[in-house]
């Protein structure tokens, strides 16, 4: 019983936070920064930000992250960072070759508040960015928002820094994929080109941290948004946004800056948000949904009926991303089970709202907390139980304690592997859901059952 | 060792009354250090006759951790000690860290230590109690003793009014205490009076009233305090007043700061508002 010491009542807390549901922003400004190819991500601050950011991101993809650190000392603290962010970029440039350097800040060099902007100026006028190569910023302070609002700052640097309008549209959709695995980002490429819709997607971390092994390490792997297509994404017809905390901002900057219309969507997880993708997809291409998508989504169709008597009325509590536990929750409503404790470490009260509009026929009362922690969500299972646990590995402790099913879902996933390979978007994400959440479920129904009642056939 | 800090508004004289004080003390035979807290390093400037280039930062900057106290503490006028944080230039960094960092390494080199039997360290920090970097000299076992620096004028009065507030809190966790105002006369209407009710308001005093005086810029231009520069001069005897005052001072208090519209009326009452 490793939380043997979360009490049952649940006492209201102002100024403490137990168990986060979230972690820095620039661990999702790095990972941002990984999905433009041959960015080398740079963390303007003291080293033991960016040691930890790296090692985050490595534990949960299993690949090594290269990343930059200003290396702060009393000194630079005092006197600000400048001068060591202009040697940094003059070293990295040098010795490791980028094409882009992706800088974001931490908290310590916010709250000194060095000016990332004068800096890069100042880097410029010394030469040492040399022709062709590119300094993009991010201002990511972690007493704000979450991993997601670091993503998100990252999205809309990166578009500061490259996009530009050339006065003729281009014809391609700018896809913002939002914070999610690189194989849901295949996933999302597949799908665009089975509908048959030009893309420009930014972020694109797959093939950057789910690279093959060649024998070679590759500093810089094959992956990742090329700076061409950043610059063209001022020219695109339109910007489909996919997550409204992780993805909105960048496709409202398009809008603002280069009039790029932009269209606001759920991640597509679970059947009807991937139909309001597809429908998306479908009606900016001007056709009709292919058969092979269709095909797909038959078949879930078809799943979800053989099995809906395994999920009717299961209580479900799940932590995790807004973006991703919005769509999670309306998938689960489909199949008939019962979200009934869901928290998220990311702020934003329309959270609350979306979620209490999608569980608004729970025969349960819905606990839901926008910058809650998971020790609240652990309390709210004590006093009301639940058949399924969903959430990244840091929820292992309360499965093990309350003796849950539990699937591992978000970041970090620390202790699985298959989140890089295999999406949980589209139709086939949503197959792999199924799939998971039954494997937990029956392995409980067969571990549980009685000599007699053990079941053959689910 | 008494440990004295002095704050007050920007400009009203905080430097020029701490340098003149301490050369009264160091006349009177007392050993003194001075601590000048403020990134344009001229706190020390009337002691040193001339600015002090090696500052704390700046040696740490250029040497790193291998700081020797003799490059940064100089010896000034009458056998005083001075040294000077220094700081960032304007717009960049972090000055309040930099005062940590500044008084934290003074502490490890030894500046304070027992054997140097100083009787007064003096902290002449700039401005306002903007941030936790310029608390850091009131906070737990340094200064001990605040001084503020104000004059008739409104925003002196609310600066220091404000400082009270910072004091307070201090002063509810540690030995941190209040010592007095000091007026630096800018001829204001009933000034004197004015600034004694405000001190009785405060829970203090006005421990010294400093005429307005030329002699004080003359010094000033030549680079030394008005006690070395024209000694028999009135201005002189007053600071030297201040400074037996503060030697005297047995007035140690927790301030009671004032809500604004009691410190408008006080300015009413004393007849600046006609």
């Amino acid at each position: 019983m490793l939380l043997r010491h979360t009490p049952i009542e649940i006492k209201e807390r102002s100024a403490l936070t137990i168990n986060p549901a979230k972690t820095c922003q620039p661990i999702g400004a790095m990972y941002a920064a990984l999905g433009i190819h041959g960015c080398l991500p740079h963390s303007h601050g003291s080293q033991g930000c960016c040691a930890y950011h790296r090692s985050a991101l490595t534990r949960h993809y299993k690949e090594p992250i290269s990343a930059g650190t200003s290396s702060f000392t009393e000194g630079s603290s005092v006197f600000g960072g400048q001068a060591n962010l202009v040697s940094a970029i003059e070293t990295m440039f040098t010795v490791y070759e980028p094409d882009v350097i992706a800088v974001h800040t931490t908290c310590l060099s916010e709250t000194i508040g060095d000016d990332l902007v004068q800096i890069r100026r100042k880097a410029e006028d010394e030469g040492k960015i040399p022709p062709g190569k590119h300094v993009i910023l991010a201002n990511t302070p972690s007493y704000v928002g979450s991993h997601v609002t670091g993503f998100s700052n990252m999205v809309v640097g990166m578009l500061k820094g490259f996009a530009a309008s050339s006065g003729k549209k281009n014809g391609k959709i700018n896809i913002i994929p939002g914070f999610v695995e690189p194989s849901d980002m295949t996933e999302i490429k597949r799908l665009c080109s089975e509908i048959g819709v030009p893309t420009i997607m930014f972020p694109d971390t797959s093939g950057v941290v789910n690279a093959p092994m060649t024998g070679e390490f590759q500093m810089y792997p094959k992956g990742g948004v090329t700076v061409e297509e950043l610059i063209a994404s001022g020219d695109a017809k339109g910007t489909l946004a996919l997550g409204e905390w992780a993805s909105a901002e960048g496709a409202r900057f398009l809008d603002a800056t280069f009039k790029v219309p932009c269209k606001i969507l759920d991640l597509p997880i679970g059947l009807e948000a991937t139909d309001r993708f597809v429908d998306a997809l479908r009606t900016i291409a001007g056709v009709s949904v292919p058969d092979s998508v269709n095909l797909q989504r038959g078949q879930l169709v078809d799943v979800i009926a053989d099995y809906e008597q395994y999920f009717h009325g299961k209580k479900v509590a799940l932590a995790g991303d807004p973006d991703q536990l919005i769509s999670l929750v309306e998938f689960l409503v489909a199949l008939g089970m019962h979200p009934v404790h869901i928290v998220t470490g990311t702020p934003g009260t329309r959270f609350e709202t979306r979620i209490k509009e999608l569980t608004k026929d729970s025969p349960y009362p819905v606990n839901v907390k926008a910058a809650g922690d998971m020790f609240h969500l652990h309390q709210w299972i004590k006093n009301e139980p639940v058949d399924l646990l969903i959430g990244n590995t840091y929820l292992k402790y309360v499965a093990r304690d309350e003796d849950i099913p539990f699937i591992r879902h978000g970041f970090p996933i620390y202790d699985r592997m298959g989140h890089s390979y295999f999406p949980s978007v589209g139709y086939t994400g949503a197959l792999r859901l199924i799939e998971k959440i039954l494997g937990v479920l029956f392995d409980r129904a067969d571990r549980d059952a009685t000599e007699t009642k053990f079941e053959l056939v689910f | 060792m008494r440990k004295i800090a002095i704050y007050g508004k920007g400009g009203i004289g905080k430097s020029t009354t701490t340098q003149n004080t301490v050369a009264g003390l160091a006349t009177m035979g007392r050993k003194v250090m001075v601590v000048g807290c403020d990134p344009k390093a001229d706190s020390t400037r009337l002691l040193l006759g001339g600015l002090n280039q090696s500052t704390v930062l700046d040696t740490l900057r250029e040497e790193g951790e291998d700081v020797a106290l003799e490059d940064i503490l100089l010896a000034g006028f009458s056998g005083t000690e001075c040294t000077e944080s220094g700081g960032p230039e304007p717009g960049v960094g972090c000055a309040g860290r930099g005062i940590i960092t500044a008084i934290n390494l003074l502490e490890q080199l030894g500046a304070y230590k027992e054997e140097k039997a100083l009787d007064y360290v003096f902290y002449d920090v700039l401005g306002d109690v903007v941030c936790g970097g310029f608390a850091m000299p009131i906070r737990e076992g340094k200064a001990d003793e605040i001084y503020i620096v104000c004059s008739g004028e409104m925003m002196a009065m609310y600066a220091a009014n404000n400082i009270c507030k910072g004091i307070l809190k201090f002063a509810q966790s540690g030995g941190v205490r209040l010592g007095g105002l000091i007026c630096n006369s800018r001829m204001v209407d009933n000034e004197a009076s004015m600034i004694e009710e405000f001190a009785k308001q405060l829970g203090t005093q006005m421990i010294h009233f400093l005429p307005r005086d030329n002699m004080v810029q003359r010094a000033e231009i030549n680079r030394k305090t008005v006690i070395e520069f024209a000694p028999e001069h009135p201005q002189a005897e007053e600071y030297r007043k201040l400074a037996r005052k503060i030697e005297e001072n047995k007035m140690l208090v927790v301030p009671t700061p004032i809500p604004i519209t009691q410190l408008e009326k006080l300015l009413i009452d004393f007849g600046i508002m006609n």
